[in-house]
């Protein structure tokens, strides 16, 4: 165990957690002997998946920082080799989809040497300009700029935007007391609670809806109650593991609940677009792993460089 | 041997690199007799349709490849036969379907698992090519045994004819319904084209 990281703060935040989830399973499990619906079916296997992605998420976090990486490493090829599987595509240009994929290794080779001059241009400038190439060598032209469109596309969200997540492992110059393991805890709890709670709010209140041409089941209610209920939590939090000021941890719990909604209709629009519900079934209740990591394409680089600009 | 390897390597890639979507599992069998048909466009897919089996009915499959191909030097019949554990058999015009399928009848017999790729070979990716008859004539030999036709998309994505690059993508896998042998050859390719036509027809997939 990686006791640099689990400092009693971050443990308390755990154990609230925990709370959080066994609360919610006797809730569902009330509910159920009252009525038996499928709604109801599948919120309790949604809460059973949150469990285990909890456990598996928390072992990531703490047991040791290399592993942290690896396991983020991980969900970046997981939901990048979704997003490739779903997208329509010029079979001539497959070697085009091999070196997106090996982005990964050097995008997270250069977050564990703490390298942030390369990490921060490495996709956006030479992978952008290196990628065409593999299709010109190729030298089918035949939808060469919807290849080489979607794949930065994917790129940019899937390694580039998930892969600041593991920068904040990472950060030079933090305090002892406030370890990069809070900040990424800090950041996962809040977008996924976001997400919950525009669900639930949606769920109690919603009727006006947001925008029923690319999310039909997201309503006014659901967002507002969402990004106030993810602002609270984010002044309740950010005392014990972010160095965040009052100020600071209202507008973080604001730009999260908002960036976070964006990403998640950012995808819903692809998957309205590809007309496909899920995007895979690897989670059962939620579906693939870009449907969970959605919010966080969006919230992980600029909670990021909110963070950056204001703390290091 | 076999098991080694499934359980070191060949299952952990199939479950992270790949990942597997299956849809109809429950139509699988669990043990033989039976004949598993599916699409073939990659080396890889006789490897899946391997890991799709556990336990006492994965030391059962028998995947069937040609013998001119897998027996060709002496390193690959050794992989083929010792930890495959293939049937070979000879891809050649033939009147005498009883002895080029005999080693087959005697997995069947012996309540093996047989994967046989209709097609005979490997065929442009993610595109079925026709299908050949020799599945009738094998199943002329053995009328009670059931069939159940397999759908893969994906694989030919992974690792297609003709190249050593191999790119993730996620594997779908469609069940069918089992069903036997008919007695007129036209009408049993008729029917087994209709159903591999479903069961690729349920994925919706883009043109690749």
């Amino acid at each position: 165990m990686n006791i640099n990281l689990l400092t009693d703060e971050v443990l308390y935040v755990l154990i609230g957690i925990v709370a959080v989830l066994i609360i919610s399973t006797i809730i569902t499990k009330i509910m159920k002997q009252k009525n038996n619906s499928s709604g109801l079916k599948e919120v309790e296997m949604r809460i059973r998946s949150w469990w285990l992605m909890f456990i598996i998420f928390t072992f990531a976090l703490i047991i040791h920082s290399t592993i942290s990486l690896i396991f983020m490493a991980l969900l970046c090829f997981l939901a990048l080799k979704e997003y490739f599987s779903l997208i329509p595509f010029n079979r001539a240009h497959r070697l085009v989809l091999f070196w997106a994929y090996m982005t990964i290794p050097i995008q997270f080779l250069l977050i564990y040497l703490g390298w942030y001059g390369m990490f921060i241009v490495f996709i956006p400038v030479y992978m952008f300009l290196l990628i065409p190439i593999q299709a010109i060598i190729v030298g089918e032209t035949k939808n060469f700029l919807r290849s080489i469109a979607t794949v930065q596309w994917g790129v940019m969200l899937m390694v580039f935007g998930l892969s600041h997540l593991a920068f904040l492992l990472v950060l030079p110059g933090r305090e002892e007391s406030v370890a990069g393991a809070g900040l990424v805890l800090f950041l996962v709890v809040l977008t996924q609670a976001n997400d919950v709670a525009q669900f639930i709010w949606g769920k109690m209140l919603g009727k006006k809806k947001i925008i029923p041409k690319v999310s039909p089941n997201k309503t006014w209610a659901g967002f507002i109650g969402g990004v106030l209920t993810t602002t609270v939590l984010a002044v309740i939090l950010a005392p014990l593991i972010t160095p965040f000021s009052l100020l600071a941890s209202i507008i973080a719990g604001l730009y999260i609940g908002l960036t976070g909604f964006i990403g998640d209709v950012n995808i819903s629009a692809l998957k309205r677009d590809l007309n496909i519900k899920d995007t895979s079934a690897i989670i059962p209740g939620h579906g693939g792993i870009l449907d969970r990591v959605d919010s966080l394409t969006y919230t992980a680089p600029l909670f990021f460089h909110f963070t950056r600009y204001f703390y290091f | 041997m076999k098991n080694i390897l499934f359980a070191l390597l060949v299952r952990p890639v199939i479950l992270f690199v790949l990942g597997l979507n299956i849809r109809g599992r429950n139509k699988l069998p669990d043990k033989g007799p039976c004949v598993i048909i599916a699409n073939h466009n990659s080396h890889l897919d006789t490897l899946v349709l391997m890991s799709l089996f556990r336990g006492k009915s994965f030391a059962k499959v028998r995947p069937v490849a040609a013998g001119d191909y897998f027996m060709k030097n002496k390193f690959l019949a050794f992989f083929s036969t010792k930890v495959m554990n293939i049937i070979p058999i000879e891809r050649k015009m033939t009147r005498d379907f009883r002895g080029m399928f005999k080693p087959v009848l005697e997995a069947l017999d012996d309540n093996g698992i047989i994967i046989l790729f209709p097609e005979g070979s490997r065929g442009e990716a993610e595109q079925l090519s026709k299908y050949k008859s020799g599945i009738y004539y094998l199943m002329r030999e053995k009328p009670e045994v059931p069939i159940v036709p397999l759908f893969i998309h994906g694989l030919g994505k992974a690792l297609p004819k003709g190249s050593f690059v191999f790119v993730p993508f996620f594997v779908d896998i469609f069940v069918g319904d089992k069903f036997f042998y008919t007695d007129n050859r036209n009408d049993f390719m008729i029917e087994m084209n209709e159903r591999m036509d479903a069961l690729q027809e349920e994925g919706q997939f883009n043109e690749w």
